[in-house]
C-alpha cells in the first residue's frame, strides 16, 4: 500500500493523517475523518453532491486525491451551524423554503452557494440558476432552492456579509 | 469507484517534473486540475504506476501579452482567464468561450495545458486555439518546441504529446479592437459538453467587406477543426445577411460528425450551419458590420 502523510486544515482544526495516495478528498473526509456530511452521488465530477470549500473556493471533492490538498484548508458543510446549534442563514432558508426533501444533495449545494453567495452576494435569479447547474436535485424541481438562495442572500446582507 | 494503487510525485520545479517524465515515460501520467483525468482513474480506463502532480510545480500559472499573443502557463485555471483584465482586452473570444467550461467547481479547479492535453474535440479551448491558430509550447527534458494547434490534435482525445512532453504553454493569437468574435454552442443543459461549438472573428474593411475571417467548429469532427473553406468563401465578400446562408451551409458540409446518444450526426450537421450563422452575425454586427 502507497501512503504518505499529509496535514490540512478541515473545518478550522489542523489534521495530520496519513492516507494511501489513491485515496480521493472525499473517502478522506467521509471515511478517515468520519465527517460524514459530504455525500457521495456519482463520483465522477457530474452531480456536485460532494462539494467542499477547498482554501475557500467550491470544488468537487471526488475529483481531488487527498494527497493533492496536502497544506490546504478544506471547508465541508459541518462548518456552518453554530456551536450552539443554530443554522447558518443558508441553512436556515433551505429549511424555511423547502429547499430541500430527503437531503442528499443539500450539503453540496450548501457550499457551492456559500462560496457564490461570498463572491455575489446579490445575485439575480438568472445568476442563482446558473451557479447551481453544476449541483442536481432529484426531489425539488430547484424552484424553492432558488428562493432559498434569494432569503439566504438578504439574511446575509442584513448580517453584514 | 476508486483509482488503483499508484505512486505519487509532487515536483516543485519544471526541470523536476520533465525528468520524471524521462525517467519513467509511459508509466506515469501528469495530473494537474484532475478535472477529467480523475474520473478516468475513479472508473479505471486508465491505472497509471506514477502519478505526476504538477499542481505546485512552480512559474506556470501565469497570463502575458507577449508580440502579438497572450502567452499562458499550462497551470492557470479556466477561473482565472474569466476574471483576467488582459483576456477581457485581447483575447475576448477566449473568455467568451471559458464560460461555457462546465461549472463554476470545473473552472476553479481545471487548467489550461490538461484541457488542450485532453483534447476533447467538444472543449472551449482547443476549439479556439484552433480558430485563432494558435500554438502550444512542450517541454522535455533536452529542450523546448512550438507546435501549430493543427499538428497538435490527432483525433479524438490524442495529440502528438509524447510520454515524456509536457505542455508548458498555450499562445493565443490577440485579436484586435476593431475586429467582432463570437463564441456560440448548444449542449443538453448547461455546464455539459457542447454537442457542437463555432469560435468565429471577422474583420471588416473600410468598404464592409470581409478582410480577415477566422472560423472553427468543435464537436463535429474528431479534432476541433478550422472551417477554411468557409473563411476563404468569406474573404472580400460584402457582410451582409445573405452571406451567412451559404457560409453556414458551406460549414455543414464540410464536417463530419459522428452519432451519439446525446445526437445524431445530422442533428450535430445541422447544428454547425446554426451555429457558423449565428456565430458570423454575432461577429460581423461586433465588428461594426450591417448584418442585423
Ligand atoms: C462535470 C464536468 C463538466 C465538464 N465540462 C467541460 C466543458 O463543458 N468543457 C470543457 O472543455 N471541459 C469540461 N470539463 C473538463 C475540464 O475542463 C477539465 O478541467 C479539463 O478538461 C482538464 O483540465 P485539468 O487541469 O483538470 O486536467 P487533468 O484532469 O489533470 O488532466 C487531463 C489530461 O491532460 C494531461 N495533462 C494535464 N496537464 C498537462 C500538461 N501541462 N502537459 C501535458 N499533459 C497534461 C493529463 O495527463 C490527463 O491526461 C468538465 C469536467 C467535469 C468533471
Ligand atoms: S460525487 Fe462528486 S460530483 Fe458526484
Ligand atoms: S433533496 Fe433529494 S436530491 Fe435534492
Amino acid at each position: 500500500m502507497k501512503t504518505m502523510e499529509i496535514t490540512v486544515t478541515v473545518n478550522g482544526k489542523k489534521r495530520t493523517e496519513t492516507v494511501e495516495t489513491r485515496m480521493l478528498l472525499s473517502d478522506f473526509i467521509r471515511e478517515q475523518l468520519r465527517l460524514t456530511g459530504t455525500h457521495l452521488g456519482c463520483e465522477h465530477g457530474v452531480c456536485g453532491a460532494c462539494t467542499v470549500l477547498v482554501n475557500g473556493k467550491a470544488a468537487r471533492s471526488c475529483l481531488m486525491l487527498a494527497v493533492q490538498a496536502d497544506g490546504f484548508a478544506i471547508d465541508t458543510v459541518e462548518s456552518l451551524a453554530r456551536e450552539d446549534g443554530s443554522l447558518h442563514p443558508l441553512q436556515q432558508a433551505f429549511s424555511d423554503n423547502h429547499a430541500l426533501q430527503c437531503g442528499f444533495c443539500t450539503p453540496g449545494f450548501m457550499m457551492t452557494l456559500v462560496d457564490f453567495l461570498q463572491e455575489n452576494p446579490n445575485p439575480s435569479e438568472g445568476e442563482i440558476r446558473e451557479a447551481i447547474s453544476g449541483n442536481l436535485c432529484r426531489c425539488t424541481g430547484y424552484a424553492n432552492i432558488v428562493k432559498a438562495v434569494e432569503q439566504a442572500s438578504q439574511a446575509l446582507a442584513k448580517q453584514g456579509g | 469507484m476508486k483509482p488503483a494503487s499508484f505512486e505519487y510525485l509532487r515536483p516543485a520545479s519544471l526541470e523536476e517534473a520533465l525528468q520524471y517524465l524521462a525517467d519513467l515515460g509511459e508509466d506515469a501520467k501528469i495530473i494537474a486540475g484532475g478535472q477529467s483525468l480523475i474520473p478516468v482513474l475513479n472508473m479505471r480506463l486508465s491505472t497509471p504506476k506514477y502519478l505526476i502532480d504538477i499542481g505546485r510545480v512552480e512559474g506556470l500559472s501565469y497570463i502575458r501579452e507577449e508580440d502579438g499573443y497572450l502567452a499562458i502557463g499550462a497551470l492557470t485555471r479556466h477561473v482565472e482567464l474569466e476574471q483576467s483584465p488582459l483576456v477581457a482586452k485581447h483575447c475576448p473570444l477566449l473568455l467568451e468561450a471559458v464560460k461555457w467550461i462546465g461549472h463554476a467547481q470545473i473552472r476553479q479547479r481545471g487548467t489550461v495545458g490538461g484541457s488542450i492535453a485532453h483534447a476533447d474535440p467538444s472543449a472551449e479551448l482547443p476549439c479556439v486555439l484552433a480558430a485563432l491558430r494558435g500554438e502550444i509550447v512542450i517541454a522535455h527534458a533536452d529542450g523546448e518546441e512550438t507546435l501549430a494547434a493543427e499538428e497538435f490534435f490527432l483525433t479524438y482525445l490524442l495529440t502528438s504529446l509524447q510520454p515524456d512532453q509536457m505542455i508548458k504553454e498555450v499562445r493565443f493569437p490577440v485579436i484586435s479592437n476593431a475586429a467582432g468574435y463570437a463564441f456560440t454552442e448548444v449542449a443538453r443543459r448547461h455546464g455539459d459538453f457542447a454537442l457542437v461549438e463555432v469560435a468565429a472573428v471577422v474583420e471588416l474593411n473600410e468598404n464592409q467587406e470581409i478582410a480577415l475571417a477566422r472560423l472553427a467548429a468543435g464537436g463535429a469532427n474528431p479534432v476541433p477543426c478550422v472551417l477554411e473553406s468557409v473563411e476563404d468563401f468569406l474573404i472580400g465578400k460584402a457582410a451582409d445577411n445573405s452571406l451567412l446562408e451559404e457560409a453556414g451551409e458551406m460549414a455543414s458540409e464540410s464536417v463530419d460528425p459522428d452519432g451519439d446518444l446525446h445526437g445524431s450526426a445530422s442533428y450535430r450537421r445541422s447544428l454547425v450551419k446554426t451555429l457558423t450563422k449565428r456565430a458570423l452575425q454575432t461577429a460581423i454586427q461586433r465588428a461594426g458590420g450591417i448584418s442585423r
